[in-house]
């Protein structure tokens, strides 16, 4: 006990130097401080702090953006130690978020900051999804032209299996480096047992393997890669708005699909204007900034959404399998297991194929 | 009636008095129920929501396996899927190590404080109340033996809703059935006591002097409450006919004595001549005294039937009885009496005071009609019966005379002079005491008594 509030204080002081902090004064006089600690660019999300500003002037908001496992040690340790940490945690890390809510770091939020969210994305009265988010297949429409895009992942291994020109020519997340990498290749490993065959396919052909999804849509635009495996949908589908170069495929045999999650923590100073700010996002207003500025879809309406945007049909919301928020998230965190699969993951994928990926 | 009703301290119904006695019982079944249901929901609920943290953690001891001499577990989702079903709980879990080490999950979730192998057990986890399950594997490889424990728990919020959703369905339908019931109950009992409003009505719509009895159909416990209304009703109308008897008799005896002495008294003021004038005055005097004793009598007459139907029997001593009885006589006439008293008391059940108008009444005849000496007796006949006897040395009882002891004294050749007043006052005392009127004339006289049941 000691030796984890040294650690709380080692944090506390060295808090300046953990992510990037953003401050948003208040545009009419400041009266209250709302603090959001997230994995998601500040860029990203600024659309959505201003318009919940204009609404409430008196609100000043201080944003802080870490990387998923920095924000999960940040808010973990705080939350054992009952320190202030931040009025609202939100994450990517749907499974790091589920157990910080598990080891009850987080308050019971109102029933309207939950009205509308389908179940898969909240649990108890404490963890809410934010957005929605599928992970697709990006292909180079240069090479693909008068070739057949592969629509499942069945179609994608026998591709692979037939073709030499994929050789160190397909990217995906590096699961070792990236917690929504490791989440989409954990829940895979779930649901159908093509995750060996593709595995080893990937194996085969050397892929290489990305921290993050940017780096893989640049390389499929450009002809460095030819096909991306599980990118997230949200930045793909926001570049396939203005770049021709790249295709995306939603996989017809299922479509993983999570939510960044949000929950306020147990020793928040503001719960009710994260509350607030919860209710806002996913109200119909909050909606509009979500997908019209922030260029992300909602778990409420986010199939739809998809299926307008995708108007070719292949955003079928019978093929979406949602991560969904249950204590069952805790398993893939688990100490023991995650070595496990990630040998495996090493066993199939040398460790020289992932420098070759590294920015 | 009405007035008198409403004079008494208003009685609650029937119908208040079950309602609260009913639902003094419903609290009680429902508050019983309660604690009974609280602890019947928790047991189901446990037993329920047991099973998963049961089958949870055998799901996880299948995937523990040695590898290089170590052991390994390999959590395998569907355990976690399995306790998902609880969907708001919180899942906490922790696998040890042949070696006392946490492999993984929670290493400070506590382990039960008994040492059975397999065990639910209740403790507390991050400040929560939790619900558990041990289980143990042995491990027996080559490499490595011992055992590895695998604690699962889970949050109580899902378990506990059941438990009270469960107790508070059954406390409802408890409560529900008992007002139901009782509903029931008053509306039964409204239709059960219909008969009495008949009863009511029935009373109502008599004459005012009708008394004869009630005749209408009653259930049995209606019935009883009729034929005591109607042994009152029967009671009253012998009073009041006694009643009726009595002032008519009263007037009929005592009409003729007194337009008799009116008369004389009317001669006496009219004559002059002193001799005749005396004996007038002694004829007066002589009437008089006749009245007197009449009015004694027919007092005693009434006394002695009011006497039949309200005085209490008590344990008296017929000795007794006999010195009051020669004492009241020795008072009023100066007549003196013998006594024949055992030593010893005899008791016998009855009201003093009408068994010694009896007596005296005896007496007065024997000193009348009788011979002198008089003598009062008291013994004891047979083991079972007692007597006390008029005895005296004159001819005795006109045999038509004693035919007729019993008639009302009314009736003709029975006048105030007569034995018979006194007789029939004797007759209804024996009646009263359920006792025999004996008589007997031998050669030194005649006796006549009363015999009665010893107590």
């Amino acid at each position: 006990m000691k030796r984890v509030f040294f650690i709380a204080l080692l944090l506390l002081t060295a808090l300046p130097a953990w992510g990037t902090e953003t401050r948003l004064e208040a545009p009419g006089t400041a009266a209250r401080d709302l603090v959001i600690e997230s994995s998601t660019d500040f860029a990203i999300f600024e659309p959505m702090l201003r318009a919940f500003q204009s609404g409430h002037p008196d609100v000043a908001i201080t944003y802080r953006e870490l990387t998923t496992n920095e924000l999960d040690d940040h808010v973990s340790a705080a939350c054992e130690a009952g320190r202030f940490v931040a009025d609202l945690v939100v994450s990517s890390s749907v499974d790091q978020q589920l157990k910080l809510v598990n080891d009850g770091c987080a308050l019971a939020l109102p029933a309207e900051a939950r009205a509308g969210l389908p179940d898969w994305a909240r649990w108890r009265e404490e963890l809410v999804g934010l957005t929605f988010e599928p992970a697709v297949m990006v292909y180079n429409r240069a090479y693909f032209t008068g070739r057949a895009v592969p629509q499942s992942r069945f179609e994608l291994i026998d591709l692979l299996r037939e073709s030499e020109d994929f050789i160190g020519k397909i990217g995906t997340y590096d699961i070792q480096a990236s917690g929504v990498g490791y989440l989409f290749a954990f829940q895979d490993a779930l649901q159908a047992s093509t995750w060996g065959r593709l595995v080893e396919s990937l194996g085969r052909n050397r892929a290489r393997l990305f921290c993050c999804t940017a780096e893989i849509l640049d390389r499929v635009a450009d002809g460095r890669l030819l096909v991306g495996y599980n990118v997230l949908g949200s930045y793909a589908l926001q570049m396939i708005r203005s770049d021709e170069r790249i295709g995306i495929v939603l996989p017809s045999d299922y479509t993983l699909v999570f939510a960044r999650a949000a929950f306020v923590p147990a020793t928040a100073r503001a719960p009710e204007l994260a509350e607030t700010f919860i209710s806002f996002m996913l109200s119909p207003a909050g909606r509009e900034v979500l997908t019209a500025q922030m260029r992300l879809l909602s778990p409420i309406d986010g199939a739809q959404e998809l299926a307008r945007m995708l108007a070719d049909g292949s955003a079928d919301a019978r093929t979406f399998r949602p991560v969904a928020m249950t204590p069952a998230l805790l398993v893939g965190l688990d100490r023991a297991k995650r070595e496990i699969f990630l040998q495996e993951w090493r066993a199939a994928l040398p460790s020289g194929d992932i420098a070759a990926g590294s920015p | 009636m009405t007035t008198a009703a409403s004079a008494l301290p208003r009685a609650q119904s029937l119908a208040f008095r079950l309602a609260m006695a009913m639902g003094f019982i419903l609290v009680l079944v429902v508050l019983a129920s309660m604690v009974a249901a609280t602890r019947f929901g928790q047991a189901a609920s446990d037993e329920a929501f047991d099973r998963l943290l049961r089958g949870a953690a055998l799901q996880i001891a299948e995937r523990i396996s040695v590898s290089e001499g170590e052991a390994q577990v390999d959590l395998p989702v569907s355990a976690f899927e399995l306790l998902s079903l609880v969907a708001t709980d919180r899942v906490f879990y922790r696998v040890i190590g042949p070696d006392g080490k946490t492999m993984t999950g929670y290493g400070d979730l506590p382990p039960p404080d008994e040492e059975a192998p397999n065990s639910f057990y209740n403790t507390r986890f991050k400040g929560v109340d939790v619900r558990a399950f041990k289980l143990t594997r042995q491990l027996a490889e080559r490499t490595i033996s011992g055992e590895v424990v695998i604690l699962v728990a889970q949050t109580t919020r899902e378990r506990t809703a059941l438990a009270n959703s469960i107790a508070l369905r059954a406390v409802l339908i408890i409560a529900a059935a008992g007002i139901l019931f009782l509903l029931l109950a008053l509306l039964v009992l409204r239709v059960a006591l219909r008969p009495l409003a008949r009863v009511e009505r029935a009373i109502l719509e008599r004459e005012a002097n009708d008394l004869s009895p009630i005749a209408i159909p009653a259930p049995k416990e209606i019935a009883v409450l009729v034929s005591a209304i109607n042994r009152f009703m029967g009671r009253l109308d012998r009073r009041i006919e006694a009643m009726q008897n009595f002032v008519a008799d009263a007037a009929h005896q005592i009409r003729t004595p007194i337009t008799a002495l009116r008369a004389q008294a009317q001669l006496a003021l009219e004559e002059k001549e002193p001799a005749r004038l005396e004996r007038l005055h002694r004829r007066l005097y002589a009437r008089s005294v006749g009245l007197g004793r009449l009015a004694d009598q027919l007092l005693s007459q009434a006394l002695v039937s009011h006497r039949a139907d309200t005085a209490e029997k008590e344990r008296i001593d017929l000795r007794r009885v006999a010195i009051e009885a020669e004492r009241a006589l020795h008072a009023a006439t100066d007549r003196t009496v013998a006594l024949d008293l055992p030593d010893g008391p005899v008791w016998v059940e009855g009201d003093p005071v009408s068994l010694r108008e009896a007596v005296k009444n005896l007496l007065n005849n024997a000193a009348k009609y009788g011979a002198p000496p008089v003598t009062l007796r008291v013994a004891h006949c047979g083991s079972r019966h007692a007597a006390i006897t008029v005895h005296d040395h004159g001819d005795g009882l006109p045999e038509e005379l004693a035919a007729r002891i019993g008639e009302r004294f009314t009736a003709n050749g029975i006048g105030p002079d007569s034995a018979g007043l006194g007789l029939s006052i004797v007759a209804s005392v024996a009646r009263m005491h359920d006792a025999r009127l004996t008589r007997g004339t031998c050669a030194d006289g005649f006796s006549i008594g009363l015999e009665m049941a010893a107590a």
